[in-house]
């Protein structure tokens, strides 16, 4: 495992456009983290050996199935897990402080200042019964010994950076009385308010209908660029990573089985089950009758994980792997074939012609363009923070 | 909520006119003739029965005495028992076949006691269960969780009147360890005596009712614990306890006050077993003694009492509704 603390470490200082000085750490570090949960019936094991880095400015997209650890990961950088009945080791560095021993007491004041989440669905994550510049406002609070009127103020400033139309009047409406779009955006103000350095966004658009989909993306870019956030994006919707993420890490079964930039996640995938995703991305415009691709078979238990690579059971290329090494040897997590910051965990030697000659002749056109597109017009007018 | 409110109380009065009917035709179609409970055993004519009923009104028909009991509510009246004329002012419920004294002073007198008892044996069972069922619900799954279930559990299966009874007999007649029950007249005539007299009463019925709020709250709990806004409130940074409180709380808090509305309510029209055991003469008691002998005035009243408490009680709640969800729209 030091080989891939080391690869991470090369990557990050390869990226290197950071505003960091050198020899200072990301602002997230996350290293060998594995979350476990005991239960009756054995150990889950949620997350095995996780490590990532995060830049100020930056966004890193998480992408995988449900029960694939992508959630619980971030959870636990919050401090959000159930204490009594998780364990976890490796370690989760915020700001260059180490958070994974602290209680349940101490990551109060971690949680919510220098990380803050937005959650999937903003009804059930909005308390009904109270207003949303009450809620906001205890936010503020929590963090900061201001006056309630100052507090209140602070929340219709932020409703209004938001983009809610009359905040004033609006800070003392319910939940129940915003729309869907209204409510993530009263969220988003809920969750920048004590200004934090991290973000992490649980899925912040699935619940929202498509074209408040988009505003709700572009609301968390604009307010990355003024605040210098860093953000990571769980999602498993692939155009989400396409348009906000710089790097995409890819998790199966608890592991991280693809990490590397974005475009070339997304253009270069090496590893068969982000072939899976994308090929089970419909095509929006165009033949109607194409035929989507699942993957097949269902997300591994993670009660009783496979042996070897946790995939093998779904996967249509374990074949090309002479020997039997998929069901026998788990992959490591090792640089492809485009340098040390694209990470695959996979045996197959030669994933670029499998690619190139099985996969991508199945990934509708319009999602390969719309990656490109966004990635080209996202990369140059973004001197700020990148 | 001004209209809402006062087309419930329009609709609660339909209910008392019902269950006032439904009262007097139990009464008078029931299989007991009230006059010969007033007529000496060995020496009952029926010339002096037919005076009894007459003196007691009931050889008017039916719909007569209603009509007139339901004037006397409104404008109060006279009633001549025997002899004596007995003014009874309104709200009048009648004069009391037995006792010779308008219904309503006599029920409100005794209401004293039962309040009394409802209230004191409340603050302790609201206070016991929610406590218990928070602690248990936070702790879920704990030792302290499994011993306030099973503590719970252990004093619900003891029947209520063996409860109060065993209580009476130990920690007051055998022990001494509390003062001797009963009621001594209202609050303002002697707060000490009152609080000394009620002091076990409260202490079971609280203990008793406590353990249903316990589990009750804690199932309520836990499931609020669970809900995507705390973990929201908990990922905002907020203590623990405000988390609880503020925001679990608050949620789970709206179950309980149904259930409260309506035991409130039954305790109100009477503890029949808590005032027996305890001799605390409230309305209860009087209710047992006035089917015993019959007394017409004093069943109906207590009946209607304890339907008109129902009512109210069933509008606070839904009042308080609105206050605790902003979402409920009482119109």
């Amino acid at each position: 495992m030091t080989d891939n603390v080391l690869s991470q470490q090369q990557r990050t200082t390869a990226s290197g456009s950071s505003t960091e000085t050198p020899g200072t750490e990301p602002y997230l570090v996350v290293d060998n983290l594995t979350v476990k949960f005991p239960t009756a019936d054995g150990v889950v094991q949620a997350v095995t050996d996780l490590s990532y880095t995060l830049e100020q400015g930056s966004t890193l997209g998480i992408v995988g199935e449900s029960g694939s650890g992508k959630s619980v990961s971030s959870m636990a950088i919050m401090g959000l897990h159930d204490y009594k009945r998780t364990q976890m080791s490796g370690s989760i560095r915020v700001g260059g402080r180490e958070i994974l021993g602290l209680t349940n007491n101490q990551m109060q004041s971690v949680r919510g200042a220098d990380v803050a989440m937005i959650f999937q669905d903003p009804l059930t994550a909005l308390h009904p019964f109270y207003s949303i510049g009450a809620q906001i406002s205890e936010a503020y609070r929590a963090h900061h010994d201001v006056s309630k009127s100052a507090a209140r103020a602070k929340a219709i400033e932020m409703l209004d950076r938001v983009g809610i139309p009359q905040a004033r009047s609006r800070v003392d409406d319910y939940p129940h009385q915003f729309s869907g779009g209204m409510r993530q955006r009263a969220m988003i103000a809920m969750s920048l308010v004590n200004d934090p350095k991290l973000l992490i966004a649980d899925e912040p658009t699935t619940a929202l209908d498509v074209t408040v989909q988009a505003q709700i993306l572009d609301l968390l870019q604009e307010l990355q660029r003024e605040f210098n956030s860093a953000i990571i994006i769980i999602t498993h919707d692939l155009g989400v990573v396409a348009e906000m993420a710089d790097d995409t890490l890819v998790m199966y079964g608890g592991r991280c089985v693809e990490h590397g930039p974005t475009k070339e996640i997304l253009t270069h995938p090496e590893m068969p089950y982000t072939w899976g995703l994308l090929s089970s991305v419909p095509e929006v415009s165009g033949d109607t009758d194409a035929r989507l691709i699942p993957i097949p078979g269902n997300p591994p238990s993670l009660l009783d994980p496979p042996s070897g690579c946790s995939f093998h059971p779904r996967c249509t290329h374990r074949d090309k792997v002479p020997g039997d090494l998929c069901r026998t040897e788990l992959p490591e997590l090792v640089p492809g074939n485009r340098g040390s910051h694209h990470l695959k965990r996979c045996h197959l030697a030669d994933p670029d012609s499998i690619y190139a000659a099985e996969v991508l002749p199945e990934i509708a056109p319009d999602l390969v363009d719309v990656i490109i597109e966004a990635r080209e017009d996202d990369t140059p007018p973004a001197p700020e923070g990148r | 909520m001004f209209g809402y409110i006062v087309r419930r109380i329009i609709s609660g009065v339909l209910v008392l006119l019902v269950v006032s009917v439904a009262v007097f035709a139990l009464f008078f179609y029931g299989p007991a003739d009230p006059a010969l409970a007033y007529c000496p055993e060995t020496r009952c004519t029926p010339t002096r029965l037919e005076n009894i009923r007459h003196s007691l009104g009931l050889d008017q028909p039916v719909a007569e005495q209603y009509g007139t009991y339901m004037k006397n509510i409104v404008t109060g009246g006279e009633f001549e028992l025997g002899a004596i004329g007995i003014d009874c002012p309104a709200p009048c419920l009648g004069v009391s076949f037995k006792l010779r004294v308008p219904v309503t002073e006599y029920l409100a007198d005794r209401f004293k006691a039962t309040l009394s008892i409802a209230l004191g044996g409340a603050a302790i069972f609201l206070t016991v269960g929610l406590t218990m069922g928070i602690l248990a619900a936070r702790r879920r799954g704990t030792l302290a969780d499994k011993g306030i279930v099973g503590v719970s559990l252990f004093i619900n299966a003891i029947p209520y009147y063996l409860l109060a009874l065993l209580g009476w007999l130990f920690l007051i007649s055998q022990w001494g360890i509390f003062p001797e029950s009963g009621y001594y007249g209202p609050i303002e005539e002697g707060p000490v005596a009152w609080v000394k007299g009620m002091l076990l009463a409260w202490v079971i019925l609280g203990l008793a009712y406590s353990t249903a709020y316990a589990r009750f709250s804690r199932g309520s709990m836990i499931e609020s614990l669970n809900e995507d806004y705390v973990r929201t409130a908990r990922a905002k940074g907020l203590s623990e306890r405000r988390v609880t409180m503020r925001h679990a709380m608050r949620a789970a808090i709206v179950p309980v006050v149904t259930i409260f509305g309506l035991d409130f309510a039954f305790l109100l029209a009477g503890t029949i077993f808590t005032e027996r055991i305890f001799d605390i003469q409230g309305i209860g008691l009087s209710a047992l003694d006035a089917i015993n002998g019959k007394d017409l005035p004093i069943i109906s009243a207590t009946v209607l009492i304890a339907a008109l408490f129902i009512v109210v009680m069933n509008i606070i709640v839904d009042v308080i509704y609105s206050v605790i969800d902003p979402r409920v729209r009482l119109t």
